[in-house]
């Protein structure tokens, strides 16, 4: 066994560091690598994980479908109906509406307020799913059979995520867009022809690739952290509860941690 | 066979196992009781490796496991089947597809022989046409069945049970001790039993272990068990009334 799972296996649960506050991030923070480090391991069947991805990619992308789909249409009109009412003045041209709604679409609405959104979804359904594993014993019996758990419990989810969210983001910004004309249309608060021109006004592809790398590193965000809740829970059905609703508090937070320092670096 | 040295294993600085040596040999049902909380899991999860132990050496066939590095342990984790106290089937997986996912990840079997080991296996556990059926769908006997279905499935070289009869009624707790007794002699295994149940003791003990509070107190067979001066153990042993009516007629 390699000497950093060994220590950790031996040591982890003696360590004093784990009773000082300060030092818990740390503590958390590098078990949080040493469980990376175990993931991306060499799986022991590269089909079986195949098949596991795009079961994954399945149940926790294309399920969550719908939500999107219904949160995009929505977010775009009221970014629409918002930006019409707050920029209603006589030297503001009608299609910096369409513009605007956009670029806070592509920008952010729809790579940040999804992957918070997926999140909420994907990111509890991981950790519970692992967490109930970890307390059945199920953990144990594929770490008995000589089966590394950690990677073939959460590799496959985060390649599953890291494909499938960048086309649900997509499809979220069509959808968005669409809701804005369609508000657009229907509360007159912008010439449909001006909210067009806006739309297409000064289009940049680089926009797309930012909201791209953002919405990838967000969907490791969310599978490895839920993975990281699920995989360490001890207890029972209470402490699954408690890991579920950590993996979604954890995940939002360093999704917003990660938008400021990718937003900095990407676009300053 | 599998040989245990000077094992000790600590939680937050207190001993849970303390200085276990033992040998357990191929072929035999060997159990290992004692009471609740004296360490009989703690001592399973070092020999399989889920816990390592902070002194002490296990060896499977001469192999030192304890020295291991991961890849070597996944060679040897591949020769062991166990039975978890809660079955601990995969339980988004059939019946079927617990007992061939070590099929699939460990082996370059066709889909028809596959086919074939699932229903030797199951046939083997006394259970017919449950392929399909969810685990939440079996009784717990049944569930322990598949259990032993899937730990024996990759023809494993070490059988390790965990209070394998645990929430069982005595006809289907007596079954499945016997199941496993009747696997151990045929496949030539070397199976570790824990348990505190007596029943399972006079039934499948080929050699018996006693520990308590961590330490190795006795060991022995069934026979010798009912004659030792042990205090402790004859204190374990002759807890129920019906123990108590055993002793009280010998002679």
């Amino acid at each position: 066994m390699p000497r950093i799972v060994r220590f950790h296996r031996q040591n982890i649960s003696n360590l004093a560091v784990r009773k000082h506050t300060g030092m818990k991030l740390f503590y958390h923070i590098g078990k949080y690598f040493i469980l990376l480090w175990m993931i991306m391991q060499r799986p022991e069947r590269a089909s079986i994980y195949r098949r596991q991805t795009i079961a994954e990619m399945d149940y926790l992308g294309l399920d969550s479908l719908g939500i999107v789909a219904i949160v995009s249409v929505f977010m775009g009109a009221v970014v629409t109906i918002q930006t019409a009412f707050n920029t209603d003045h006589p030297l503001l041209p009608t299609y910096a509406i369409g513009f605007a709604t956009r670029q806070a679409i592509i920008l952010e609405f729809s790579p940040t307020v999804i992957s918070l959104i997926l999140a909420g979804k994907v990111g509890s359904s991981i950790a519970s799913e692992i967490g109930t594993m970890r307390v059945t014993e199920q953990i144990d019996a594929l770490e008995v059979m000589g089966v590394n758990a950690a990677s073939y419990l959460i590799l496959p989810k985060i390649i599953a995520l890291v494909i499938i969210n960048p086309a649900l983001v997509v499809i979220s910004m069509f959808l968005g867009i669409f809701g804005g004309y369609a508000a657009a249309g229907l509360t007159d608060v912008v010439p449909l022809s001006n909210f067009i021109y806006g739309i297409l006004f000064e289009f940049s592809q680089f926009d797309i690739l930012y909201a791209m790398i953002k919405t990838v590193v967000f969907a490791i965000i969310i599978a490895s952290v839920a993975g990281y809740f699920g995989f360490y829970t001890r207890g029972g059905a209470l402490q699954v509860g408690h890991a579920s609703t950590k993996a979604v508090v954890f995940s939002s937070i360093y999704i917003i941690l990660f938008n400021l320092i990718l937003t900095q670096i990407l676009l300053a | 066979m599998i040989r245990v040295e000077a094992i000790w294993k600590y939680f937050e600085r207190q001993p849970v196992l303390k200085d276990v040596s033992l040998e357990f040999e191929q072929g035999k049902t060997n159990l290992i009781i004692g009471r609740s909380g004296s360490g009989k899991t703690v001592l399973m999860k070092c020999l399989v490796g889920l816990l390592e132990a902070d002194q002490g050496k296990i060896f499977y066939d001469d192999r030192d496991f304890s020295a291991m590095q991961f890849k070597a342990r996944k060679k040897i984790r591949k020769e062991m089947g166990m039975l978890f106290q809660g079955a601990a089937l995969f339980d988004s997986m059939t019946v079927e597809e617990n007992i061939t996912f070590p099929l699939n990840m460990f082996t370059t079997m066709s889909r028809q022989e596959k086919r074939q080991r699932v229903d030797f296996c199951l046939e083997r556990v006394n259970l017919g046409a449950v392929h399909h059926l969810l685990p939440a769908e079996l009784s717990g006997g049944m569930k322990k069945r598949v259990a032993i279905a899937r730990a024996i499935a990759i023809k494993p070289k070490y059988l390790f049970c965990d209070e394998p009869n645990s929430g069982l009624d005595p006809p289907t707790a007596i079954l499945i001790d016997k199941l496993i007794n009747e696997i151990t002699h045929d496949l030539q295994m070397t199976t570790i039993v824990n348990t505190h149940d007596m029943n399972s003791v006079m039934e499948i003990g080929d050699s018996v272990a006693f520990i308590h509070e961590g330490s190795l107190w006795w060991s022995g067979s069934r026979e010798q068990i009912l004659h030792t001066s042990n205090k402790e153990l004859n204190h374990f042993v002759y807890a129920t009334e019906l123990m108590r009516t055993i002793q009280n007629q010998k002679p």
